[in-house]
């Protein structure tokens, strides 16, 4: 399907709107904002039928960026106002763009609930553990202790893991990547496109100027060998800089462990092999944080099911195919009513 | 409203009557609504005109025998044109003691009550507050009463069929139908139709209600009881031709909405979130899968509105509804869509506040929220509608003005309006001119924010459309480009501009009508909304008896008829009548600079014509 698109020609560039960039040097925006002009080029997209729909914030700016449709909307709302977008036309695809706070905090109920039902659409949201365009408030991300204008003695409240409150909504597809690794983003974002159903893509981003280097104990190029495990459909959950650790399931106590691969340790069949439509693991490998764990990345979990706006038309045809075409005139006359001569 | 006491032989001995105002109340499990429905329909179909007042409590069952799980119906049925439910019943059907001491002060002098004995045990008698039996101390001494033990008759009835003793006792309602069908002459064939279907899949159900309907008319047939429980007939109204059916303003405001989009051309989509008393138009809209209506039970009621938006967006006909909380919560959104200058029709069933307030009762409370309610200079058409009837004609409006001014519009409901029922006459949809809407598609100098110079709109252009990708956003855009824009200048236009295009359409209204009376004289009634029957009743009353008094009614509250400062000013003195603390007024004031007085009844309920016809003669007689 992807090589019969008209719009293969397309260059990564053709993507950009004429709007000149407003983000701060150096945010991790840029490089997410390359990634998807990158997999809309490579997955041939036809501009005039996608649509990007953000909410607030600096991650919500993106749609002024693409030479696509776009909807800016108001703070939280843009899973809602996408959902209409989609319900009433099926054929557009769909992209909700959003930061923690747009997504997890003043948002929250709209993602919950957009990932439930199942509707198609790409949730980007764009994690920095921070709020950046309100200067610098800790986010329903932040770590515990987090220092900021408005916890100036360090957050106490407990974060948010945006990947296992996905997978808790049941949503169908589940992803997570960071912002610079431009060979695995657009892999991602292909994936989430392609998929049937709402597909949530956590990416970490970086905010250099609240929250610089928050993630970079499992980013960098020196430690994310280490950091991150990669997961791959059908491959064994491998990580390490040769490639010698790996996840096992402990049986007795029902969770991952970390085991060595090796003469001394164990066998690389021993190891648990990705499968990305079982949700128990899924859900294991969500829950992995730094720096005790590897921190998962790629497609966590994808089981397609069928989508919400796939159920409301194929009720409406169902239901206009079993009556000749209604009027409100044929509505209004169909019941007790009586004639005045 | 008085009864007339003329017999004609040609109503079988019956006595006939003009009107006749009838309220059934009892427990809120007691299925008065349901009782008030049917004898509604019913007299409907007998061609009496007529106007009805559901009063209900928010409490789906409240605890029995409680004086606030009290649920009444009125019906105010005549052979003669009405407006109003009525302002006190000439009959109370009273269930149960507290449904009688709640009703009981209300009740017309000499007027009939018609009690269910079975009810009255000393501990119910108690629960509603009496100190004694009601039944035989002094309370009814000024009224008619007939006591019958409806409960045990009702168990009669319907024995043998093999129902628990709670289930045959849920049938009383019906046999109390039942008895008010044969004492008003109304035919069963409806509710017996009507019976047969509801309970089509528990037919021993079905069949009892069936017997207790068929015993409480009986009993009055055969039962030998007081002279009191004569017949009466309240003969045909005379209306224009046509077809009618009996509706409420749920069913008008669904087939104005479907209506209007029919007209457009465009498909309907719907988002909403369950809220009292809004949910039934989510209920009917619903039910119409078989239109291509699209409705959405969203999460909350920012998501209901965000998606119409999103609705909007991509190229439908967007439509959210609520009630005051609701709308509250959508407030930010319809900033959005302003700001967008997206279509969206807003319908508001507005009902007691502030915050939960009142759910079940009505109220006028939410026109300055509609008019002035959002943050910055945000402006927004507000339409009201004044009867059931009228909700279809201000819901093809809504559509007309959102699709072609490309603006969100508030249609301003009332709980009331949406519960009450009056005979319709069926509107021929194809008189309806034809406001059809076209998508632009031209790429030549495209931008998003070109206006019309006449209507001052954007162009509507749908995602989908090759060569016309664009960005809009709650963002200040400039003025031509529609890009961001934070340019001081450019704010100013923008604000001018919003304000212009919404102030443009006075001109393409109606100008406004004196509704009732001279265009000049002594006193100018300014009313909206609901209370347009109980204001004509009192202005009409004031004007047989040669008084100088009008009548207007503002069906368009923002922008007003461009007329409407020259009417104004062509009175003495204004009354501006609401079921507010005075919302109306005060906007007239602002814009106008008028002294207009205020009445205001802030009670759940509507108007009495009675109340409004003396404030009338006391302003009147204030200006000697």
């Amino acid at each position: 399907m992807k090589n019969e698109s008209p719009h293969k020609e397309l260059k990564p560039n053709d993507f950009a709107s004429d709007q000149e960039v407003r983000w701060c040097p150096g945010c991790g925006d840029y490089a997410i904002l390359k990634g998807v002009q990158r997999a809309l080029s490579d997955n041939g997209a036809d501009p005039a039928k996608t649509v990007f729909i953000s909410g607030i914030g600096c991650a919500a700016r993106f749609p002024y960026y693409m030479e696509t449709y776009g909807f800016h909307t108001i703070h939280g709302r843009a899973p809602a106002v996408a959902t209409g977008v989609k319900l009433s036309n099926p054929d557009l695809d769909v992209w909700v763009i959003g930061g923690d706070g747009d997504m997890l905090s003043i948002g929250g109920n709209h993602t919950l609930h957009a990932l439930r039902r199942n509707i198609d659409l790409q949730i980007l949201l764009f994690n920095n553990s921070i709020y950046g365009l309100t200067k610098g408030q800790y986010s329903p991300t932040s770590d515990i202790g987090t220092k900021s204008p408005s916890t100036p003695t360090g957050s106490i409240d407990s974060p948010v893991s945006a990947c296992q409150f996905a997978m808790g909504c049941n949503a169908t597809f589940v992803a997570r990547g960071v912002d610079t690794d431009q060979k695995l983003l657009p892999n991602i974002l292909a994936e989430a496109k392609a998929h049937k159903g709402a597909a949530l893509v956590e990416i970490l981003q970086n905010c250099i100027v609240y929250n610089d280097g928050v993630f970079s104990s499992f980013t960098e190029k020196n430690n994310s060998s280490d950091g991150q495990i990669f997961c791959e459909h059908g491959k064994p959950l491998i990580f390490g800089k040769d490639a010698e650790k790996g996840l096992r399931l402990n049986k007795e106590k029902l969770e991952l462990e970390i085991v060595t691969i090796g003469p001394k340790g164990v066998k690389k069949t021993d190891i648990l092999v990705h499968d990305r439509t079982n949700r128990v693991l899924a859900s294991m490998l969500a829950k992995m944080q730094a720096p005790k764990w590897p921190v998962a990345m790629g497609v966590i979990y994808a089981n397609p099911n069928k989508t919400y706006e796939e159920a409301v038309h194929l009720q409406i045809q169902e239901a206009t195919k079993q009556t000749s075409p209604m009027t409100v005139t044929n509505l209004m006359h169909n019941g007790r009513t009586w004639t005045i001569i | 409203m008085k009864m007339a006491t003329k017999l004609d032989t040609n109503f079988k001995g019956r006595e006939i009557l003009d009107s006749v105002v009838i309220r059934f109340a009892g427990d809120s499990g007691d299925g008065m609504q349901l009782t008030g429905t049917q004898f509604t329909q019913s007299t409907a179909l007998m061609g009496n005109d007529l106007s009805t007042f559901p009063d209900f409590p928010a409490e789906i069952r409240a605890p029995v025998g409680t004086t606030f799980g009290v649920s009444a119906f009125q019906i105010n049925f005549a052979s003669h044109s009405i407006k109003t439910p009525g302002d006190r019943p000439d009959v109370l059907v009273a269930m149960n003691p507290a449904a009688l001491k709640v009703h009981l002060s209300d009740l017309a002098s000499s007027g009939l009550v018609i009690v269910n004995t079975g009810t009255f045990n000393p501990r119910n008698i108690k629960k509603a507050g009496y100190d004694t039996d009601p039944l035989e101390d002094n309370t009814l001494e000024f009224f008619r009463s007939i006591k019958i033990d409806i409960s045990k008759l009702t168990l009669a009835s319907v024995e043998g069929l093999g129902l628990s003793k709670r289930d045959a006792l849920r049938c009383k309602n019906i046999w109390t139908l039942g008895l008010m069908c044969w004492m008003y002459g109304r035919e069963r064939q409806s509710t017996l139709e009507w019976l047969e279907s509801r309970f089509s899949d528990r037919p021993n159900i079905a069949k009892a209600n069936v017997a207790a309907l068929n015993a409480g008319h009986s009993y009055g047939e055969t039962a030998e009881i007081s002279a009191d429980l004569a017949t009466f007939i309240v003969p045909k109204a005379e209306k224009k031709p046509g077809i009618y059916r009996a509706v409420t303003g749920i069913e008008t405001t669904t087939w104005g909405l479907l209506a209007g989009a029919e007209k457009t051309g465009l498909k309907l989509f719907f988002g909403s979130y369950p809220i009292t008393p809004a949910s039934p138009l989510l209920h009917s809209l619903s039910n119409l899968r078989e239109h291509g209506v699209i409705t959405f039970q969203a999460e909350d009621e920012i998501s209901a509105i965000c998606a119409a938006i999103g609705a909007s967006f991509s190229g439908c006909l967007g439509i959210t509804s609520s009630s005051g909380p609701g709308i509250a919560l959508k407030t930010e959104a319809m900033g959005l869509a302003v700001s967008t200058e997206l279509p969206l029709v807003i319908i508001n069933f507005q009902r007691a506040g502030p915050s939960t307030g009142m759910p079940t009762k009505t109220e006028q409370s939410d026109l300055l929220q509609a008019v002035w309610g959002r943050n910055g200079d945000t402006p927004m058409p507000v339409i009201s509608a004044s009867t059931p009837s009228d909700c279809f004609e201000c819901a093809v409006e809504a559509v007309r003005l959102a699709t072609k001014y490309m603006t969100p519009v508030m249609f301003l409901n009332e709980g009331y309006l949406a519960n009450a029922a009056e005979p319709w006459r069926i509107p021929d949809v194809e008189n309806i001119k034809e406001f059809p809407v076209s998508f632009h598609t031209e790429k030549t100098d495209f931008q998003p924010y070109n206006r019309n110079e006449q209507t001052l709109a954007r162009p509507w252009v749908v995602p989908g459309t090759p060569g016309l990708e664009h960005r809009i956003g709650g963002i200040e855009k400039d003025y031509d480009s529609g890009n961001i824009s934070y340019d001081a200048d450019n704010h100013h236009k923008m604000t001018k501009v919003r304000a212009a295009k919404i102030n443009n359409i006075s001109n393409d209204i109606p100008d406004q009508e004196i509704a009732n009376g001279a265009e000049s004289g002594k006193l100018l009634v300014v009313g909206w909304g609901s209370t347009f029957g109980a204001i004509e009743q009192a202005v009409r009353r004031c004007r047989s008896d040669g008084l100088q008094v009008s009548q207007l009614h503002i069906r368009h509250i923002w922008p007003m008829p461009k007329n409407i400062f020259k009417l104004l000013s062509n009175f003495e003195k204004i009354l501006v009548p609401e079921i507010n603390n005075g919302q109306l007024v005060k906007l007239l004031k602002a814009e106008y600079l008028i002294a207009a007085e205020s009445f205001t009844q802030i009670n759940g309920k509507p108007f009495k014509v009675a109340d409004l016809e003396a404030q009338i003669r006391t302003r009147l007689e204030n200006l000697k």
